[in-house]
């Protein structure tokens, strides 16, 4: 389990005084076929982006609140890291970029027939973000759509 | 998303924050911020960690559910 101690001192004053949103109440929707029939989406809040294709996160003034669209095919240990928070073994993720957007284990997962299909987009975007309550009004409905055009059956989420 | 009927789940690196956010599927993973899937290299469990996260999709609601992972 992560702990707050592994942070420099600045985060963990952050976090302390940080108010964490609750989303209870949120609807849940369930999933309307096998799991073995499922197209899966992978979400990834690491900034994640193509060099040379897509835009760097974080170039924009004030909070980069814009997702990137990465093609299934995309060799992940190419994608360059537009996170901006250093509060994490960013090492490891250059090691590995599954550990962050776990594209190739989840292609396994299809071609062993544990999931239907990957969805032909996953998406990347920068978690570092102080307004939260922003993204989720500005971006996030866009994700959606993007999801439900890829007629995605559902969507998982990893954190950094 | 789910509003927007696509059924979620995350992954979890701190324990007491998942509780606090209550998302409808969530796995606490026992690994450290920036490992969600755990080791670089460990493809065998990264799959367990993904088979845990999807296994959560086939859970009935009403939700929150948020479970522990143990190393497989």
């Amino acid at each position: 389990m992560a702990s707050w101690d592994e942070l420099p001192l600045m985060y963990r004053f952050s976090i302390r005084a940080y108010r964490w949103r609750t989303v209870a109440g949120a609807p849940w929707a369930t999933l309307r076929v096998k799991l073995t029939e499922a197209r899966v989406a992978l979400v990834t809040s690491a900034g994640l982006y193509r060099l040379g294709v897509d835009a760097d996160f974080g170039t924009r003034e004030g909070e980069d609140l814009s997702a990137r669209y990465l093609p299934s095919d995309t060799a992940i240990n190419a994608l360059a890291i537009g996170q901006t928070s250093d509060a994490f073994d960013r090492g490891a993720i250059i090691k590995d970029k599954n550990l962050a957007l776990p594209l190739d284990r989840l292609h396994e997962l299809a071609a062993a027939g544990e999931i239907g299909a990957v969805a032909p987009r996953a998406v990347s975007f920068n978690g570092s973000l102080l307004a939260p309550g922003r993204f989720i009004k500005q971006t996030a409905p866009g994700i959606v759509d993007a999801l439900r055009v890829d007629e995605v059956d559902a969507a998982l989420f990893v954190p950094v | 998303m789910e509003r927007g009927g696509i059924p979620t789940a995350c992954i979890a690196l701190v324990r007491n924050v998942a509780e606090v956010l209550r998302a409808p599927r969530m796995l606490a993973v026992p690994y450290r911020f920036g490992r969600a899937l755990g080791e670089p290299g460990d493809a065998d469990g990264q799959r367990e960690v993904l088979r845990a996260l999807l296994a959560l999709l086939e859970r009935p609601g009403p939700g929150p559910a948020l479970e522990d992972y143990a190393i497989r």
